[in-house]
């Protein structure tokens, strides 16, 4: 048995001039949710698609499962579920409909295809819906219904490619509490999200810039890893004290979340709390200055933000 | 046995969704049934009551008679008396009438005399069908005593109508628009169905799972041979109903050639499918395909009468192929196996066609 259910070296696709997914490494162990987060056109959805075998990389290999996605990804088919980005399930038929469907293309035997809807339909709440035509569902509906349709076949992986962009939170929530449950059961997921909240959620994570991949581990890992400091300063007047450190040349952002401000500083400056504290004092403005532990977004922000520079450079 | 579940996975997914799309369902019943009524009645090269004027300076018994004879056929309608021929002229100018009639003011001299002719007809030849018909005039006997028959008169060749005596042009037409209609909905329907998939965003996941190719291909196919035929019964039901068109042959030589050419068709608009990016681009392919199809396959005009060139081309168009067989199974009652060649033309169409489509269909995104 393999340790890891997805390896990658230098995965890259071009589109035209454009470098959509450049040279990405990955290795992605069993039964965990690993997680792709990065903004709009950072390659997360081209990078699934890869390792679906729906596109072939322009260089690079990918290998799921212990099959090559070039030259095996028929094979791979059955054993992988994909969830796409836009509801691709078919509007104009209901939602047992679209499930047996779903269970006559993977070929499952009768009566296992009976009891996987049956048993699908109660699991993801649709008992009131299947009659249904899935165009005319709810935003949470058509998410469910589409993951019910990706598990069908007991895939050994699940591609979700931001499956949570036309969900409430409440959904969301009941959501990741069904993809817990996948992964202990044993399905690797791979999740791509732009969500900071669902990335702290998964057990490792990527994160994808312009087609990049600036940083890997798990959320805790991303954290302690991360080469700069985060200082929190709850001032009276937030948007006085972030105009005061704004030419502060140690600070590589500043970001303002309701009274409180979020100062990431290189990890080469010793003493960041008292640079602060000494520059709000010249400005003669109270706040309460304190070293925190990084969260997704400080770490998400510090190496995007980085990488930028060292661009610019 | 996996291979066949995921065929009629395919199929009875398309068939919910026509049941659902009622334009398509329309399309299915709707056009055969309206191009039928109006092709039937409307297409007629057997023509009559064209519009026509006389110029008689000869104004004597035997010129007014002549007239009277060529009004009796019914093929002009006589509306005016002019003058002169320079009215005639002018009246054919400004498209008033289709022909005109010339009788010179000796016009009695030259019957007798039988040196020159003796009347004109001057015809519209933009039209050839026109032209045509007043030929049909010029064999309008002239003679003075109407009751005696000149045995001399009589021609020396015999012309025998086969397998359409009463001349009439549904005959014709209906078994050819069998062929026209059924490229017109079945290269359509599934020229956009993969299309239609490809825009909606099903064939993301569709191209994810384990299905074939070939699979899909046949699966799209199936539900619309049964919409073929559905077609072909309408029209030739009707076609009988109205038309009284007779079906000479074997229903079973009919059906063959059908699911021939209905299958053709199918293969044909999937390999329109797979190179077109939207719905609109795939029917901009279909009609590109569909106007020659009409035009050079012998639906129109005689196939005889074109050049080489056209000819070749309208070889490699399925419709000419099935109309041959189609007329000849129809309406002169032949054996379908009699004109092999045909058959294996479409089967080599089908072929061709659906091979293309499945090495064209790439289970990928890029």
């Amino acid at each position: 048995m393999e340790e890891f259910a997805i390896t990658a070296t230098g995965l890259t696709r071009r589109f035209g001039s454009l470098i959509a997914v450049n040279e990405v490494d990955l290795a992605i162990p069993k039964g965990q949710i690993y997680g792709f987060l990065g903004p709009n056109g950072s390659g997360k959805s081209t990078t699934i698609r890869m390792l679906c075998g729906l596109l072939r990389p322009s260089e690079g290999s990918a290998s799921v499962l212990g099959l090559d996605t070039r030259r095996e990804s028929e094979r791979l088919k059955q054993k992988i579920g994909y969830m796409t980005q836009k509801f691709s399930l078919y509007e104009d038929l209901s939602v047992r409909e679209n499930l047996q469907f779903v269970s006559e293309i993977y070929a499952l035997k009768r009566a296992e295809r009976r009891q996987r809807v049956e048993h699908l339909l109660e699991e993801f709440n649709l008992q009131k819906q299947t009659k249904q035509k899935a165009g005319t569902l709810s935003g949470g509906q058509k998410q469910r219904l589409a993951l019910a349709a990706a598990t069908l076949h007991r895939p050994s992986i699940l591609f979700l490619d931001e499956p949570t962009s036309a969900v409430d939170p409440q959904n969301r929530r009941d959501f990741w509490e069904t993809l817990f449950e996948l992964a202990q059961h044993g399905t690797t997921i791979l999740v791509s999200t732009h969500y900071m909240d669902e990335a702290a959620r998964c057990h490792r994570l990527a994160i994808l810039d312009q087609g990049v991949k600036v940083a890997d581990g798990s959320p805790r890992e991303l954290g302690e890893g991360m080469n700069s400091h985060v200082v929190e300063i709850t001032a009276q007047d937030p948007d006085l004290a972030r105009r005061c450190l704004a030419d502060e040349s140690d600070i590589t952002s500043i970001t303002q979340l309701g009274v409180r401000l979020r100062a990431l500083l290189p990890k080469r400056v010793a003493d960041p709390v008292d640079i602060i504290t000494a520059r709000l004092q010249q400005a003669q403005l109270t706040a309460q200055v304190e070293q925190v532990f990084p969260d997704l977004e400080d770490v998400f922000v510090a190496v995007t933000e980085l990488r930028r520079r060292e661009l610019a450079a | 046995m996996r291979s066949l579940l995921r065929v009629s996975a395919i199929m009875h997914k398309e068939f919910l969704q026509l049941s659902r799309d009622r334009l398509t369902f329309g399309m299915i019943v709707g056009i055969p049934l309206i191009q039928l009524l109006l092709f039937g009645y409307a297409i007629n090269t057997d023509v009559r009551h064209l519009s026509a004027a006389y110029a008689d300076e000869a104004d004597s018994h035997l010129s007014r008679q002549f007239i009277a004879d060529i009004g009796a056929t019914q093929v002009v309608d006589l509306k005016q008396r002019v003058a002169s021929a320079h009215e005639l002229d002018a009246l054919l100018d400004a498209g008033d009438i289709s022909i005109g009639i010339y009788i010179p003011d000796d016009f009695d001299r030259r019957v007798l005399a039988r040196d020159r002719q003796a009347a004109q007809l001057l015809v519209d030849g933009t039209d050839p069908i026109i032209l045509g018909v007043a030929q049909q005039l010029t064999a309008v006997p002239l003679r003075f005593d109407s009751q005696i028959e000149p045995a001399q008169q009589q021609s020396l060749i015999e012309l025998r109508n086969y397998y359409n005596p009463e001349r009439r042009s549904a005959v014709n037409i209906v078994p050819g628009l069998v062929g026209v209609i059924l490229t017109m909905t079945m290269v359509l329907f599934t020229a956009v169905a993969i299309v239609r998939e490809k825009e909606r965003g099903n064939l993301e996941l569709l191209i994810n799972t384990p299905v074939k190719t070939v699979e899909l291909m046949l699966g799209k196919i199936f539900p619309y041979i049964f919409i073929g035929l559905i077609q072909l019964v309408i029209i030739f039901g009707l076609g009988r109903v109205f038309f009284e068109v007779p079906i000479r042959g074997d229903y079973g030589h009919i059906l063959m050639a059908a699911l021939l050419f209905i299958a053709t068709n199918l293969a044909l608009g999937l390999l329109i499918s797979t190179s077109a990016k939207t719905q609109f681009q795939a029917m901009q392919m279909t009609f590109f395909f569909f106007l020659p199809s009409i035009l050079l396959s012998g639906f129109m005009f005689p196939f005889d009468g074109m050049p080489p060139i056209a000819q070749s081309i309208a070889e490699v168009l399925p419709l000419t192929h099935f109309n041959r067989l189609i007329r000849g199974v129809v309406l002169r009652g032949a054996d379908l196996f009699s004109m092999w060649s045909d058959l294996a033309a479409l089967a080599a169409f089908f072929c061709i066609a659906l091979t293309l489509a499945v090495a064209r269909f790439q289970k990928r995104l890029d």
